[in-house]
């Protein structure tokens, strides 16, 4: 029945669409007819209501921050808590003149440039009759000063809120961080509806890893206001979720103990439970007061942190750099134990000077003229280095990477704190990529003890050492949520023992490196010393280089140990910067901190010593 | 009604002077509504007239082209813009969502030239077949629309591909598919919503269940629904008066010189305002189709029908988010809300029906 137009008109397809178009004019029409309907409807009937609700805007809805939840130890004591203070904040909508305003409270309490900046920028992302904080943390003086001049101060208001406050303030400043008003970059990272009444966010440390958790979600209000603005009444409202309380698994009284044990140093002491990988205490020193930072840290404060030449706001447990020096030892004696290459009885020559074959490099021991024959107990005791030298060189390595990549060496813990440093693992691969070098055997001998390329920080040390003291099994440290423990390393059971041992003759043998804190502990304890050598200094530092502070050319100080020796219930590491040899400075700080762990516990038991004769281990 | 004033000088410029004369009075009083909703921003007035005097330029030059040159050009415009729509996929620039090709000097949208060239080339398509369509020449026009709208909605814009498709989609209604495939066509429609919904993106979701419940989140998105129904609501018969709108003063109301500019003109005008401009929109639509009822042949009837219904999709959309009855999505007042792309695209639409009509009254 159709033909092919040939582009000419053809009048029944012509009068079809017509038909069409005809249909489509009348719907558009119709449409449109209800579109005018819809207006009058919302203009004219609606008109009273709507005027109603738009005439000074009396009812409002406002956003109502949650309150942060607390911070705790693992007793509930409280490391983070929320105060009562005072804010002068402004409704912009209700102020003819802002810049007189500003002028007008600068004059009455002062404005810093800080102040205005942030005002601006909150401003920014605010309704008009939102109020926007113009200065926080009012002293009484302001505030009484303020509450004189209201007349003269429309659409100010004095309001009370909650400020974040530390009450143990530099001692925790690592662990805890802190909270900071919110900047740009945070506004871009935070969902904006429900960040739409809180000022602060964390910035570093648990506040910052946990800040979903800690900050909750915002409420809404429906107010009604009075013709300046001021809430009337509230007319009902959706109640904000609180934040999480977080309990940290961190121990105060430790905690505490641990920094006191630090004394002058500057260091770092990281406590765990082995069997949970709970961290118990984790001290970086010096610390900072992190009030401070709270509701914006003067310029002068801040130059005096980062001038301090101790680096105050440095994380030493989290991101410092450290040689573990002879530290290394035990997980090279396991490797070797494991490869067959020892035994505990196998004994070495120290001459007090290590030499590989063909080659004319001496590496010396740490005494002259060396410790003669010693088996592995005694070299773990006396930490002789040319035991190791040779053990390392017949491991390889190869073997040594694999060990102690297995206790973590090279990869960050996985603590749940935000900026951990994974360390360095030496090999030929690392060097490779890092340096584009091949490995060097001589490079292998020092690895052995602990120098050379070899970086650990603190924490990695004490997550090292609880899965030497589980025997291979272990949790990732956790503040918050603990983790499963798991098996991660397979060794002999025997193996693991013998190093036990030779780690236990340090502190009771007669040649322990660690003898002089042998009756500090009320229970058998198990540990070694390390020296590193002072590396990463900066080199544009001038003050390191000057003769009258020697100081910062000696040798940091390490010690790792762990306690009871049949059932390890802790596991410590300490860095006690620029502190020489590590068994006079660290190991009496990690004994310390083991007493006061495990104090009440041995308390009744029989001494260590009585212990050691009755298993028949110990000192030689 | 008249036919008006047509052809003043033939062979040298050709447009119709009712529907140019209209539509130049609404952009006229659209500048008006623009420089109190910028809060009296000059800048911004002069900045959006050499806007829509580009978009006027563009109008008359399509009015020169005979309908021929469109149906020889439509292939290429097509294969082009869907070169154009894949080359942003691969290439496109914009924040979340990508729509924008860079070309150094400008950025542009290259789904706006499918809102012309979709219907262009269905009408193009459906110009040498049998009317009404055979379902092969059907299913054909519906992958012809398919395609491009399929590559818009993955950009993601999904208002952008509504318009696309409903330019096409009005191409073939007009050349008289049967009712029955149409009812068939809304229901399998109904039928794919929950897979339709499943594939949304979540702000787009949360706009649809927003609009279903404004109170549901009163700061965030139900925001702009609660304060423009007041805005509106507040104008009242006469409206507060140019310039006086308390609603856009404070700031209650977002975005107001663009996508809500309806909003201010309701209520510094009131509803004798709003119906005025009503009065006005419909009188061009009525002028357009009339111009397109004249045109000779099948193919200006169906590609100058669905440009008009573009034109008339713009301002329902527009006028139902901000009166409160569809959803909120980002579509302009035509030829009023501040921008060019869109402003551009219309005229050039109104240029191609002027055109199709001259030719008429060459050829006669």
């Amino acid at each position: 029945m159709k033909r092919w137009s040939t582009g000419a008109i053809d009048p029944l397809d012509a009068r079809r669409v017509d038909r069409r178009l005809l249909i489509v004019t009348l719907l558009m029409l119709a449409s449109l007819l209800a579109i005018l309907g819809r207006f009058a409807q919302l203009q004219l009937a609606g008109h009273d209501a709507f005027a109603a609700r738009a005439e000074n805007n009396r009812v409002r809805l406002q956003a109502v921050a949650p309150n942060r939840g607390l911070i705790l130890d693992r007793h509930g004591r409280v490391l983070a808590e929320n105060r009562a203070a005072y804010r002068l904040v402004m409704v912009p909508e209700r102020v003819d003149d802002r810049a007189e305003a500003l002028a007008r409270v600068d004059a009455l309490v002062g404005l810093s440039e800080d102040e205005r900046e942030r005002f601006a920028l909150d401003l920014t992302r605010s309704r008009p009759f939102q109020p926007v904080t113009l200065k926080t943390n009012l002293s009484e003086d302001q505030v009484a000063t303020l509450a004189l001049e209201r007349h003269q101060l429309a659409g100010l208001e004095i309001e009370p809120y909650l400020t974040r406050y530390y009450p143990h303030g530099e001692l925790l400043a690592h662990v805890v961080g802190y909270v900071a008003r919110l900047d740009a970059a945070d506004l871009a990272r935070l969902d904006p509806d429900d960040y739409r009444a809180t000022t602060h966010t964390g910035k570093t440390g648990i506040e910052r890893q946990f800040e979903q958790r800690l900050h909750g979600r915002s409420g809404i209000e429906r107010v009604e206001t009075n013709a300046q603005g001021r809430v009337v009444r509230v007319l009902d409202r959706t109640d904000p979720v609180p934040g999480e309380d977080l309990r940290l698994s961190i121990d105060l009284d430790l905690q505490r103990a641990a920094m006191q044990a630090l004394d002058t140093s500057s260091g770092a002491v990281v406590a765990l439970d082995v069997a949970s990988g709970d961290v118990l205490a984790l001290v970086s020193k010096p610390g900072y007061d992190p009030n401070l930072f709270v509701n914006g840290i003067s310029s002068a404060d801040y130059r005096a942190l980062l001038d301090n030449p101790y680096r105050p706001l440095f994380n030493r447990f989290l991101s410092g750099g450290y040689e573990p020096g002879s530290t290394i030892k035990p997980f090279i004696a396991l490797a070797g134990l494991d490869a067959g290459l020892i035994s505990r009885d196998t004994r070495v020559f120290s001459s007090g000077v290590f030499r590989l074959p063909g080659h004319s490099r001496e590496y010396r021991d740490w005494r002259r003229g060396g410790h003669g024959w010693v088996d592995l107990e005694a070299a773990l005791e006396q930490s002789v280095n040319v035991y190791f030298y040779q053990l390392a060189a017949d491991l390889g390595i190869d073997a040594i990477s694999r060990e102690l990549a297995l206790f973590g060496l090279g990869q960050p813990t996985g603590i749940d704190l935000p900026g951990e440093y994974a360390g360095v693992l030496p090999g030929r691969s690392w060097k490779r990529r890092t340096l584009n070098e091949p490995w060097f055997p001589g490079e292998t001998v020092i690895t052995g003890i602990g120098q050379g390329f070899t970086v650990v920080t603190p924490l990695q040390l004490a997550a090292m050492t609880a899965a030497l003291a589980g025997r291979g099994r272990t949790a990732p440290p956790r503040l918050v949520d603990p983790a499963e423990p798991v098996q991660v390393i397979e060794h002999d059971s025997a193996h693991w023992q013998t190093v036990f041992d030779g780690m236990q003759a340090v502190i009771y043998g007669n040649r322990g490196t660690a003898r002089a804190v042998a009756d500090r502990v009320p229970v058998p304890m198990a540990g070694k010393t390390g020296t590193a050598q002072v590396f990463g200094r900066p080199q544009d530092e001038d003050a390191d280089e000057r003769e009258d502070l020697p100081e910062f050319l000696r040798n940091h100080a390490l010690f790792i140990a762990f306690a009871p020796v049949d059932a390890p219930e802790i596991a410590v590491a300490v860095v006690a910067e620029h502190g020489g040899g590590g068994a006079t400075v660290a190991a009496p700080i990690a004994a310390e901190v083991l007493a006061r762990a495990l104090g009440e516990d041995g308390a009744d038991e029989p001494s260590p010593a009585d212990r050691l004769a009755d298993v028949g281990g110990g000192a030689p | 009604m008249s036919t008006g004033p047509i052809d003043l000088r033939p062979g040298l410029l050709r447009f119709d002077g009712w529907l140019l004369g209209l539509l130049a009075a609404l952009m006229a009083f659209g500048l008006l509504v623009l420089y109190s909703a910028s809060d009296g921003s000059m800048a911004l007035v002069v900045r959006q007239a050499v806007r829509l005097g580009i978009g006027g330029v563009l109008m008359l030059i399509a009015a020169q082209v005979p309908a021929s040159a469109y149906r020889r050009w439509a292939p290429w415009l097509y294969a082009g813009g869907i070169t154009l729509l894949i080359g942003v996929l691969l290439f496109g620039v914009g924040r979340g969502a990508q729509r924008w090709l860079d070309l150094g000097l400008l950025r542009f949208q290259p789904s706006e030239i499918m809102k012309i060239a979709v219907p262009l080339m269905v009408a193009t398509w459906m110009h040498q077949k049998p009317l009404p369509p055979t379902l092969k020449d059907f299913a054909a026009c519906a992958v012809l629309i398919g395609v491009p709208t399929g590559l818009i909605v993955v950009q993601p814009d999904l208002g952008t591909s509504v318009l696309v498709a409903g330019g096409g989609v009005m191409v073939l209604f007009l050349a008289g598919v049967r009712w029955r495939w149409i009812l068939l066509g809304l229901a399998g429609l109904v039928a794919a919503m929950p897979l339709i919904w499943s594939k949304l993106h979540d702000y787009q979701k949360n706009r649809v269940l927003t609009f279903l419940n404004p109170e549901s989140d009163p700061l965030g998105e139900g925001w702009n629904i609660i304060q423009s129904k007041i805005a509106v609501g507040t104008g009242g018969l006469t409206g507060r008066g140019w310039m006086e709108g308390s609603q856009s003063r404070l700031e209650f109301l977002p975005e107001p010189h663009t996508d809500f500019i309806l909003a201010v003109l309701s209520e510094e005008f009131g509803f004798l305002g709003v119906a005025a401009v009503l009065l006005l929109y419909v009188a061009i639509l009525l002028r357009a189709m009339h111009l397109v009822g004249q045109t000779r042949g099948v193919f200006g009837r169906m590609l100058g029908g669905s440009l008009v219904f573009l034109f008339f999709v713009y301002l329902l959309v527009n006028a139902g988010m901000v009166s409160g009855v569809l959803p909120v999505v980002g579509v302009p007042l035509p030829l009023i809300s501040y921008g060019g792309t869109s402003a551009a695209t219309l005229l050039t639409g109104f240029g191609i029906i002027m055109g199709l009509y001259s030719r008429r009254k060459l050829m006669r």
